[in-house]
C-alpha cells in the first residue's frame, strides 16, 4: 500500500511537473525556442500571485484571474519587444538571451522581494484531503493534476481547432510561407509566448501554494519541465504529461528509498529513458 | 494603356554578399499572364521572394497597384491581394488539405475563390480533405498550393515552377486548367523552366539570365534562336 500511495502522489506530482513543462514545450514546438528563463518566469508567476492575493485577500485560485493575463501580457511584450529579434537559423542568439534574461530575473525578484521563502497562502485548501480505497489524497495535488490535464487538453483543442492553432502549426512548418497567407509571424510568435506565460502563471500560483519558494529556485523548475518535455517527446504535449508523471512517480518513489534521493531517481530516470529512447517516448516532431 | 499591377525598377537583390538580381525592369499589365523563363540559377526564385517581400528590397524598386511595397513586410504584401504558388509547393505538413485551403484565405478579401469553388476546381481535394497535405502525390499537392493561393482571392498571383517535379500528364492537366483558373481580371506570373509550356499560356514573355533581364518580347512574336540566345547567353 505504501508503494501505491507512492505512486499515486508521484502521478499527481506529475501533473505540476507537466504544467512547468507545457509552457516550454508550447514555445519550443512553434518557434525553436529554448527558454533558459522559463523556470524564473515560473517563479514570477508565483510572486504575482502572492502580491496579488496579499494585496487584495482573494484566493490565490481566483488570483489566477489576475495573474494569467498579467502573465500573457508579459509573455507578448517580452517576445514582441526582445525575443524576436534573437531568433533565426540559429539557436545560440535565444539561448544567451534567456539564459541572461533568467539571470535578470532571479535578481530583480531578489531585489524586490528578498531571499526569505514566501509562500502563497490557500487557507483549508493547502492542507484538505480526501480518502480514497485507503489512500489519503490531498485536494491540492488533485486539482493540480486535473488543472493540468484541462489546461494540456485546452492547449490540444486550441491547435487543431481553432484559427490561432492553425496559425500555430502553419509558422511552426514554414515561417516564410505562413508569411505568404499574410500570417505576421512576429505577431503569432508573441500570441503563442503569450499563451505559454499563461500556462506558466498557473503552473506559478500552483508551485507557490504547494511549496515555499524564493527568487533561486527556477533553475529546478526549468530542469524538472525539460526532463517532462524530453521524456514524452518533443511536440507532443500528451506526452508531456506523461513526462511528468514518470518524473513525478520517479521521485516519489526515489524518495521512499530514502528522502535524499528523490530528486536524484527524477534525473536518473531521465536518463534512463533518454538512453533507451533518444527521441521520447512519444515523438511528434524530429529535433 | 492602364497602369501595370506589378513593375519593378532597377530591382537588385542580395543574398548576403552574393548579389543574385542586377537593375531589373520589368512590368507586368493589369489582367495579363506574364511568362519569366530562365536557367537554373538565372534568379527567378530570387525575383518572386523579392516581390513577394521574403526578401528585403531597397525603397522604390517594385511598385504594386500604384504604391511602392519595396519596403513591407511578407505578409502586408499578402494582404494586399498578391498570392504565390512557391515552387516545390511548400504545403504545411501539419495541417490537413482542408487546412492548408484554409489558411490560403484566412487574409479575408472578398471574391470568387472559397473552399467550395476549389472543390469545383479540383473535386479529388474535396476527398481528400481530410487527408494529411503530405501524404498526396506531387500533382495533388500541387492543386493543394494553387487552391491554397486562389482562396485569397489575389488581385495578382505568382506560380513559381509549378511544373517541377510533376508527370507530364499532369503538367499538361495544370496548363489546361490555368486559363480558367486565372480569368477573370486576375493577372498572374508564371515562372517556368518549360519554355514551350510558359509561352503556350502567356501573352508576353522576359528572359533572365545571371540575374539581368536579357530578353522581352511577345509571347507569340519571339523566334526559338533569341530565347536560346538569353536563355543560355550563346551566340
Amino acid at each position: 500500500m505504501e508503494w501505491l500511495n507512492a505512486v499515486v502522489q508521484g502521478t499527481l506530482l506529475g501533473g505540476l511537473y507537466a504544467l512547468f513543462a507545457a509552457g516550454l514545450s508550447l514555445i519550443f514546438g512553434i518557434m525553436r525556442l529554448v527558454n533558459i528563463a522559463h523556470g524564473d518566469l515560473i517563479v514570477l508567476g508565483a510572486y504575482l500571485g502572492l502580491v496579488v492575493t496579499t494585496s487584495t485577500g482573494l484566493h490565490p485560485l481566483l488570483a489566477l484571474a489576475f495573474v494569467v493575463p498579467a502573465m500573457a501580457l508579459i509573455g507578448y511584450a517580452l517576445q514582441r519587444g526582445l525575443l524576436n529579434q534573437t531568433l533565426g537559423d540559429d539557436l545560440l542568439p535565444p539561448l544567451l538571451v534567456t539564459f541572461g534574461l533568467s539571470v535578470i530575473l532571479q535578481n530583480g525578484l531578489l531585489e524586490v522581494f528578498t531571499a526569505d521563502p514566501q509562500k502563497i497562502s490557500a487557507g483549508a485548501l493547502e492542507t484538505a484531503s480526501i480518502s480514497a480505497g485507503g489512500l489519503s489524497l490531498g485536494i491540492l495535488p488533485v486539482l493540480t493534476f486535473a488543472i493540468a490535464i484541462a489546461v494540456i487538453w485546452g492547449l490540444q483543442w486550441t491547435f487543431y481547432h481553432t484559427a490561432l492553432g492553425r496559425a500555430f502549426r502553419a509558422v511552426s512548418d514554414n515561417q516564410d510561407i505562413a508569411q505568404l497567407m499574410g500570417l505576421n509571424r512576429r505577431h503569432i510568435f508573441g500570441l503563442a509566448m503569450a499563451l505559454a506565460l499563461g500556462v506558466t502563471a498557473i503552473a506559478g500560483v500552483l508551485l507557490g501554494i504547494r511549496t515555499s519558494f524564493d527568487p533561486s529556485i527556477g533553475s529546478g523548475r526549468l530542469i524538472f519541465g525539460f526532463e517532462a518535455v524530453i521524456i514524452g517527446g518533443l511536440g507532443n504535449l500528451w506526452g508531456t504529461l506523461v513526462g511528468g508523471v514518470i518524473l513525478g512517480v520517479a521521485q516519489t518513489i526515489g524518495a521512499k528509498f530514502d528522502p535524499g534521493w528523490q530528486i536524484l531517481a527524477g534525473h536518473v530516470a531521465f536518463l534512463v529513458i533518454l538512453a533507451i529512447r533518444p527521441n521520447g517516448l512519444f515523438p511528434r516532431v524530429s529535433a | 494603356m492602364p497602369d501595370p499591377i506589378l513593375k519593378m525598377q532597377g530591382l537588385n537583390a542580395h543574398y548576403g554578399d552574393f548579389q543574385a538580381l542586377y537593375g531589373v525592369d520589368m512590368d507586368v499589365a493589369q489582367g495579363e499572364i506574364l511568362a519569366i523563363i530562365g536557367a537554373n540559377g538565372a534568379g527567378k526564385t530570387t525575383l518572386m521572394r523579392s516581390i513577394t517581400g521574403l526578401l528585403s528590397n531597397a525603397p522604390g524598386q517594385i511598385t504594386y497597384e500604384n504604391e511602392d511595397i519595396s519596403r513591407l513586410r511578407a505578409d502586408e504584401i499578402a494582404a494586399r491581394g498578391l498570392a504565390m504558388v512557391p515552387e516545390g509547393r511548400q504545403l504545411f505538413p501539419s495541417l490537413s488539405v482542408r487546412e492548408n485551403l484554409i489558411i490560403g484565405g484566412q487574409i479575408g478579401r472578398k471574391g470568387p475563390w472559397d473552399l467550395n469553388a476549389v472543390y469545383k476546381l479540383f473535386p479529388i481535394l474535396e476527398e481528400r480533405k481530410d487527408q494529411q497535405s503530405t501524404s498526396l502525390s506531387g500533382g495533388q499537392q500541387q492543386m493543394v498550393a494553387i487552391g491554397r493561393a486562389l482562396m485569397a482571392n489575389p488581385d495578382l498571383i505568382l506560380f513559381d515552377e509549378i511544373s517541377l517535379g510533376l508527370a507530364p500528364i499532369i503538367i499538361k492537366d495544370i496548363y489546361e486548367a490555368l486559363p480558367n483558373i486565372i480569368g477573370e481580371g486576375m493577372s498572374a506570373v508564371i515562372v517556368e523552366q518549360d519554355i514551350t509550356k510558359a509561352l503556350s499560356v502567356s501573352s508576353r514573355v522576359y528572359c533572365l539570365q545571371e540575374g539581368r533581364v536579357s530578353l522581352e518580347g511577345g509571347s507569340d512574336t519571339v523566334s526559338r534562336e533569341d530565347i536560346s540566345r538569353a536563355y543560355f547567353g550563346i551566340e
